[in-house]
């Protein structure tokens, strides 16, 4: 018997446009001690399958059409709610991806760890906490007894994720179940995170199901490895034999997309190189694996070209740029306290290169993409384009500027105008700028730039909401290159993206910066994504740019400690 | 791109051809049975209110001291009240009133509102300070008194009503479109439109209004029904229709006093005004999600 055995799942939700197969008769099984990675893009039903197993979702839409989850000699599928209840937090805990929200903001923390061992174990209030304090240093938290009684919003979001943790734990349950539990965290948290999870499960002698889309966390953490696609179960084996000689035609293409540290892709590969999605009329679905692939591959890789001999000269010079926020001081005043979210950084950035601008969350590199193109108002310093000064310009002079210096941002959801539809949004920008003569023009125009990105004349009429993530940057990417810019800064804006549709827009913006001479900013956590794109890197820290070095060299001999603590954080494979 | 995705995208698109926002509002709200047939009821109603009193033969104001109290029948449709009047004209009647009361009273505040709460949560900081306060002062006016403040002043006025009580609800509708184009103001897509050089009018009538649109039609749709039992509050303090003029409010007020010995009085006019209020309410939640275009597939 084994200690966790999934067989035959099916998991279907229903909805009033058809029915959606999230999980789609899938089997696997995890042995007492085990970390068992489920690795898969979005949608491909990892997280309902986590979900299905401690009976979370929402019924209906969802329906276990299917299959069985035995887990100590009970089936969690057809246990009666109650019982169920009993199992969770006590015998099967879950720790979820976004620690920000998963805290009740009014209860201190030590009252919400103790709060599983008060509910199942009957504990009276003092020992419970007793106990969560022991937890809580357990996971980490330093000065566990003085920071008890504190409240969420006091805690940084890896701080919080260790919390979440201790509250899993606390019950000393067998099963844990983590949902991408370090997505939302820097590279630097998510190591200390990850080593964590490791020591604690020997002390626990507790399994794990470790959900994530990130191959290189599962490689850093899992003994055996699940991959998901489409509802599917494509492959599953011990990690090392997958990554070395993965089967799946699907899991190829997913380990080969992304560009990692010692990435040798020009172009990088993407998921469809590898394999033909066959969709049958029932529905279902086929997947082929392609002939050509090893000449595709080998085709991809082209020498860099070396960057040094041919210096073009600079297009964008940022000198001493400073932003200090002034939090608001209320209606009558008050003190408070000025914040430097960008402390006088100085950046050069040649005309058709990329600069690549790295740091963890806070540093200010956002603030500074944003203060580059005067979309915030710097407090000191200068930006100087072209060798104009634009904080020296008028407004009017400011809006030409706009139609050279745009930005894409990270998440392609919330930047476009639900409200208007494809055509519309790409028009507007060219009526605003007197670009086309007339409706015919501009539409013609609109058509050329959705080709440009890989979309077509069929999607003008609707709305954003009707594409995926990756379309919907594209369709971002257009609006940008409706003016006609030179220059672009491009905030974080593959992050939210899942590795296969990362590729594919990484490879169209290396694509648009050949053909059109672009010069991009290319503001990213993600180290390897910014060494694959970026001809020289600046690395930020507190507001500061701590090193700035040609992108090779700086891997490869990064000076300061923080770089290399950086490089050594990113989970390798 | 693959072929086909292509191929299933396109078959979306071939079902939908109308590209302007209030076409498919349109399309998107006869979809909606509910949402439809409040607005048939609705213009049922209101076309009666308009066209019935020119058409019957009895006036509302005509008394019949000998028929008094008589019950619902051929002769009277709904019934007489205590001096005789036919109710069934009097509902007609007072159905105009109230809902050009509550629909001139909501324009009022819709604009007023919409136009004051989205410049200050546009303009933000000082400028939004300062128009928040004015509106917390208004607020803390007390309503009762500064009607009957304007009545004296002004002397008793049917427009006066419309305005003052307008004036009253546009402070709430100004609150929430603040709070909203505040929110909306972080977008993303705002940020781009002001990366994209686009002018703060442009701004402000294509991306942030129609994304208003929501709430402020919902909130609108409640505060028409507001704005009708407001109307029968000042009428019963005597300051808004005065007899022998009617309204449904004041029909219902009279009605509730003489519920035990005709009940009719109450039940007709109630009626009405409930149906007409549920069928409001019903389009309002229908117009919202049809304005919504992410509402489209489901």
């Amino acid at each position: 018997m084994k200690f966790l055995e999934i067989k035959n799942l099916k998991t279907f939700f229903h909805t009033r446009s058809g029915t959606v197969r999230a999980v789609d008769d899938i089997s696997f099984s995890i042995e007492k001690g085990d970390i068992v990675g489920v690795v898969g893009e979005s949608g491909s039903g990892k997280s309902v399958t986590c979900h299905t197993i401690l009976g979370l979702l929402p019924q209906p839409p969802a329906r276990v059409e299917g299959g069985s989850i035995h887990f100590q000699g009970n089936d969690l599928v057809d246990l009666p709610k109650p019982a169920l209840r009993a199992l969770r937090g006590k015998r099967i805990s879950m720790v979820f991806q976004d620690p920000m929200s998963c805290l009740n903001p009014f209860i201190t923390i030590v009252d919400q760890v103790a709060e599983p061992l008060i509910i199942h174990d009957n504990l009276p209030r003092e020992k419970a906490q007793k106990q969560a304090i022991e937890m809580m240093s357990k996971v980490g938290i330093r000065d566990a007894e003085k920071r008890a009684h504190s409240f969420p919003h006091e805690f940084s979001g890896g701080m919080r994720q260790r919390v979440m943790i201790a509250m899993a734990l606390i019950t000393k349950p067998d099963l844990l179940l983590a949902d991408e539990p370090t997505t939302a965290l820097d590279v630097t948290v998510q190591a200390k995170i990850l080593k964590i999870l490791k020591s604690l499960r020997k002390e626990f002698d507790i399994s794990v199901l470790f959900i994530t889309h990130d191959l290189g966390v599962v490689a850093e953490i899992a003994d055996r490895i699940v991959v998901m696609y489409r509802g599917k179960i494509v492959e599953q084996g011990e990690t090392k034999e997958i990554f070395s000689n993965p089967k799946h035609p699907y899991v190829k293409g997913l380990l080969a997309c992304r560009p990692t540290l010692d990435c040798k892709y020009e172009t990088l590969p993407t998921v469809d190189d590898f394999l033909d999605t066959i969709e049958n009329e029932d529905g279902s679905i086929e997947i082929r694996e392609k002939e050509n692939v090893k000449s595709t591959l080998e085709g991809l890789v082209e020498e860099k070209p070396t960057s040094e001999d041919e210096h073009t000269e600079p297009l964008v010079e940022v000198q001493n740029l400073t932003v200090c926020f002034c939090p608001s001081k209320g209606f009558l005043g008050g003190k408070k306290e000025d914040v430097r979210a960008v402390d006088g950084i100085d950046l050069t950035i040649h005309r058709g290169k990329t600069l690549g601008l790295v740091g963890e969350s806070g540093c200010g590199k956002t603030t500074a993409g944003r203060a580059i193109l005067h979309l915030i108002r710097p407090t000191a310093g200068e930006v100087l384009y072209n060798g104009k000064c634009l904080g020296d310009l008028p407004k009017e002079t400011l809006l030409e500027y706009r139609k050279k210096m745009q930005i894409i941002f990270q998440d392609p959801y919330a930047s476009l105008n639900p409200r208007l539809t494809i055509e519309q949004a790409l028009t507007e920008p060219m009526l605003v700028h007197n670009i086309g003569n007339s409706s015919t023009n501009r539409r013609e125009r609109v058509v050329n730039l959705l080709e440009e990105v890989g979309l077509s004349s069929v999607h003008l009429l609707r709305y954003p909401h009707e594409f995926s993530g990756g379309q919907r940057q594209r369709i971002c990417v257009a609006r940008a290159l409706a003016v006609e810019p030179e220059f672009i800064v491009c905030d974080e804006c593959v992050s939210a993206m899942d590795v296969s549709v990362q590729a594919q827009v990484l490879n169209l913006m290396k694509e648009l910066q050949r053909k059109r001479a672009l010069t991009y900013l290319f503001i990213s956590h993600d180290l390897s994504v910014v060494k694959f794109i970026s001809d020289e890197v600046a690395v930020m820290q507190g507001g500061k740019i701590i090193e700035f070095g040609n992108s090779q060299d700086l891997y490869a001999n990064p000076k300061e400690n923080y770089t290399r603590d950086l490089i050594a954080a990113i989970p390798s494979t | 791109m693959s072929i086909e995705k292509t191929k299933s995208l396109h078959s979306i698109s071939e079902s939908r051809d109308g590209s302007s926002l209030w076409k498919d509002a349109w399309v998107r709200l006869r979809a909606n049975r509910l949402a439809t047939l409040s607005l048939y009821f609705f213009i049922l109603v209101s076309s009666l209110t308009v066209v019935g009193p020119e058409i019957i033969s009895t006036s509302y104001e005509e008394q019949d001291l000998n028929n008094t109290f008589a019950s619902p029948g051929s002769t009277h449709f709904f019934g007489t009240d205590n001096l005789g009047r036919d109710l069934f004209a009097r509902v007609l009647h007072g159905g105009r009133i109230s809902l050009a009361v509550g629909f001139l009273a909501t324009a009022v505040s819709l604009v007023i509102g919409v136009a004051y709460g989205m410049t200050s949560g546009y303009l933000g900081g000082k400028t939004d300070a300062l128009m928040m306060r004015i509106v917390d002062i208004l607020y803390s006016l007390p309503f009762t008194i500064f009607v009957i403040l304007l009545m004296v002043l002004f002397g008793r006025n049917f427009i006066l009503l419309f305005s003052a009580i307008g004036a009253v609800e546009w402070l709430t509708m100004a609150r929430i479109t603040r709070g909203q184009t505040l929110s909306l103001k972080q977008a993303e897509f705002i940020e781009a439109a002001h990366a994209l050089g686009y002018s703060h009018t442009r701004i402000l009538f294509r991306h942030i209004l129609p994304n208003l649109l929501g709430p402020v039609i919902v909130y609108a749709t409640l505060t028409v029904p507001a704005v009708m039992l407001l109307e029968a509050v000042l009428s019963f303090l005597g300051l808004g229709v005065q007899a022998p003029m009617s309204s449904w409010g004041s029909l219902i007020k009279e009605g509730s006093e003489k519920m035990d010995i005709a009940p009719w009085l109450i039940i007709f006019p109630g009626l009405f005004f409930s149906l007409t209020l549920l069928a409001l309410n019903f389009l309002g939640d229908g117009l919202r999600d049809a304005l919504d275009p992410k509402s489209a597939k489901d």
